[in-house]
């Protein structure tokens, strides 16, 4: 069997599927829910009881300061680590993940901050990493090389994204080439809701803007984004909602069109206060 | 910096890796030209033949040892796993329960031993060589055991005929050595499996964070290892008619020897199948001409330590 590289297929959802179809607003149950989160390393604690809502269709962006909590949610959320307490709902349904394989299954893909590439790997295969194709059948499924590759650079153009060669290794490439590479392929297999763990970091001003259209595109196609940044301006432009963590709690949810980027930075550096439980 | 157009410049650093990506081969042609010139019974049909035969057994076990250290792991137990394959051969055989089932259990010990390396290292997540070291000892204390340390005598005449006939011009070693590294490389380089195998070993938070199951991937590494244990096992038994308890450790460095002068990175996600089979033949042709310019077999640890240390040495450069 092959598998389709758009995003065509279906997930086995839990939910009918006519939910997401309708259009985003509080009336709309969300795509996924977070309530009392809590995850600790040692003595570290590094997630304190957070509630998050992602709202199918749009485009959430969560804010902290450094150390805040916000990749150790990501990998919850992904099912890198198993949460110590608290629950997460996908569609209504409360999961529990085993492993990134679970999350992957429902159609979330994630940029994680660390980028999660295979350095001796070439790109095309990061690319397809997990989701190859192969010709055949049973047992005897090869990869399918030159339809991965031929299709690599498609993935790719749809990013403003210079990779001369798909062939290369990733370790080749720059930081943004790398970047580039990671956030392309989430968006391309992502089909319910794509995490992107501060995904411009590294980006020059033409990649940064590239990242960003291809931010509203996903959300033309009522794909959920979680989007993690530092940048105030970009999370003004790009997301419909804002929260806050703040030392491992959430501070604040802010719709984007009633706040201003001088009262995120308070919720973020405490100067403001937050509402407590958002 | 983004040098993928700039051709780069040839600095010291590049040669050497260029160097180190052919130790194996360069190796082989060099350590060929020396016996040549040495002695004339080397370069011979018959010499070459069974100098392939012989190096048909290590190339076995470093394929499996290929798998392994695709992974980022080392499989130690190897050293005691081929022997306690063999024994259960030559006890099954003795028991008179016949030559196939005595093969299948052969084949299933070595497995087995592989399993439980693969089970302690990705399910209980214990240090690969601390396990292996672990399972080296108790699996030679088993074939003690069960042998009572003596040497299990195996007169079969399919045996015999599989180390002395084949196909034509080609030795059924030849053949079984040629599909198992044929196989290996197919695994790698043409499967999703190879591919989650090469992504484990290159990043394993990264592998895991795709979804690929980590855990399931490093046991069909150290699983494979005991197969490839297995079936070097049944090689060896026809090779010397016997399973000899006590024999045997030297192929543990040489399997590890064969994978890294192949240029595998033992860091991982890196694999050279090609290299590992010019990396056994160079290890076995070294041995091989030892004995025959009749230099002291106290010699020839010292001779592949030597090549071992070097190609440890020169894959410094490999960056
Ligand atoms: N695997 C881990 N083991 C131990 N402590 C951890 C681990 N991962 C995260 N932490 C700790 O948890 C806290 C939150 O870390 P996290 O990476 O989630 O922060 P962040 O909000 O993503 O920060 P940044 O903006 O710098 O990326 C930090 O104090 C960190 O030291
Ligand atoms: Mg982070």
């Amino acid at each position: 069997m092959t598998d389709t590289p758009a995003r065509a297929t279906g997930v086995s959802a839990a939910a009918p599927a006519s939910q997401d179809a309708a259009p985003a607003d509080h009336v709309v149950s969300p795509l996924v829910e977070i309530t009392g989160l809590r995850k600790s390393f040692g003595a570290v604690h590094a997630l304190q009881g957070v509630d998050l809502k992602l709202a199918p269709g749009e485009v959430t962006a969560l804010l902290g300061d450094n150390g805040a909590g916000k990749s150790t949610l990501v990998r919850c959320l992904t099912g890198v680590h198993p949460p110590d307490a608290g629950e997460i709902r996908f569609r209504g349904e409360q999961i529990r993940f085993h492993s990134p394989d679970d999350a992957r299954q429902l159609g979330i893909e994630t940029v994680f901050q660390t980028l999660g590439l295979i350095e001796d790997l070439p790109v095309w295969q990061n690319l397809y990493l997990n989701h190859e194709l192969t010709r055949g059948f049973g047992p005897f499924q090869l990869l399918d090389k030159k339809s991965m590759i031929a299709q690599s650079r498609a993935i790719l153009s749809r990013l403003d994204v210079n990779v001369p060669n798909v062939r290369a290794t990733v370790r080749r490439m720059s930081g943004g080439q790398r970047q580039c590479i990671a956030i392309a392929r989430a968006a391309n297999w992502g089909r319910t809701l794509v995490i992107m763990d501060e995904p411009t970091a590294a980006l020059g001003v033409r990649e940064t803007a590239a990242v960003e259209e291809l931010i509203d595109r996903l959300r033309e196609a009522s794909v959920t984004v979680l989007l993690i940044s530092h940048d105030m301006a970009q999370v003004l432009r790009v997301a419909d909602t804002a929260y806050v963590l703040r030392r491992g709690q959430t501070a604040a949810r802010r719709a984007v069109c009633a706040t201003t980027g001088d009262e995120l930075v308070g919720l973020i550096t405490g100067a403001v206060l937050g509402d407590a439980h958002a | 910096m983004a040098d993928t157009q700039a051709p780069g410049r040839l600095d010291p650093g590049l040669s050497f890796g260029a160097a180190a990506r052919f130790a194996a081969p360069i190796g082989l042609g060099v350590v060929f030209l020396v016996f040549f010139i040495a002695t004339p019974d080397f370069l011979t049909m018959s010499n070459i033949s069974d100098l392939l035969v012989s190096a048909s057994i290590l190339l076995v076990l470093a394929m499996g040892q290929q798998l392994v250290v695709t992974v980022a792991g080392i499989d130690l137990s190897v050293g005691s796993n081929l022997p306690w394959s063999a024994a259960v051969l030559g006890y099954a055989y003795t028991s008179g329960w016949g030559l196939t089932v005595s093969i299948g259990l052969a084949l299933l010990a070595g497995l087995a031993a592989g399993v439980v390396n693969g089970l302690l290292v990705a399910r209980l997540n214990m240090t690969d060589f601390i396990v292996t070291l672990g399972t080296l000892s108790v699996v030679s204390g088993l074939t003690l055991l069960l042998t009572s340390g003596n040497t299990v005598p195996v007169n079969s005449d399919f045996l015999r005929g599989l180390a002395i006939d084949g196909i034509g011009p080609l030795r059924w070693f030849w053949v079984l050595a040629f599909v198992v590294a044929a196989l290996v490389g197919f695994l790698l380089y043409r499967t999703r499996t190879g591919t989650y195998l090469l992504s484990t070993g290159g990043n394993i938070e990264a592998a895991r964070g795709v979804g690929i199951h980590v855990d399931r991937i490093r046991l069909i590494a150290y699983a494979s290892s005991g197969l490839a244990c297995g079936v070097a096992a049944v090689l060896f038994v026809a090779r010397t008619g016997g399973a000899d308890p006590s024999l045997q450790t030297d192929l543990l460095l040489s399997s590890i020897a064969a994978v890294v002068l192949g240029g595998s990175s033992l860091f991982g996600g890196k694999a050279s199948v090609l290299g590992t089979v010019t990396g056994a033949l160079l290890l076995q042709s070294l041995i091989n001409g030892f004995t025959l310019v009749g230099i002291s077999q106290y010699y020839q640890p010292i001779a592949v330590g030597t090549v071992v240390l070097g190609a440890a040495f020169i894959s410094r450069f490999q960056k």
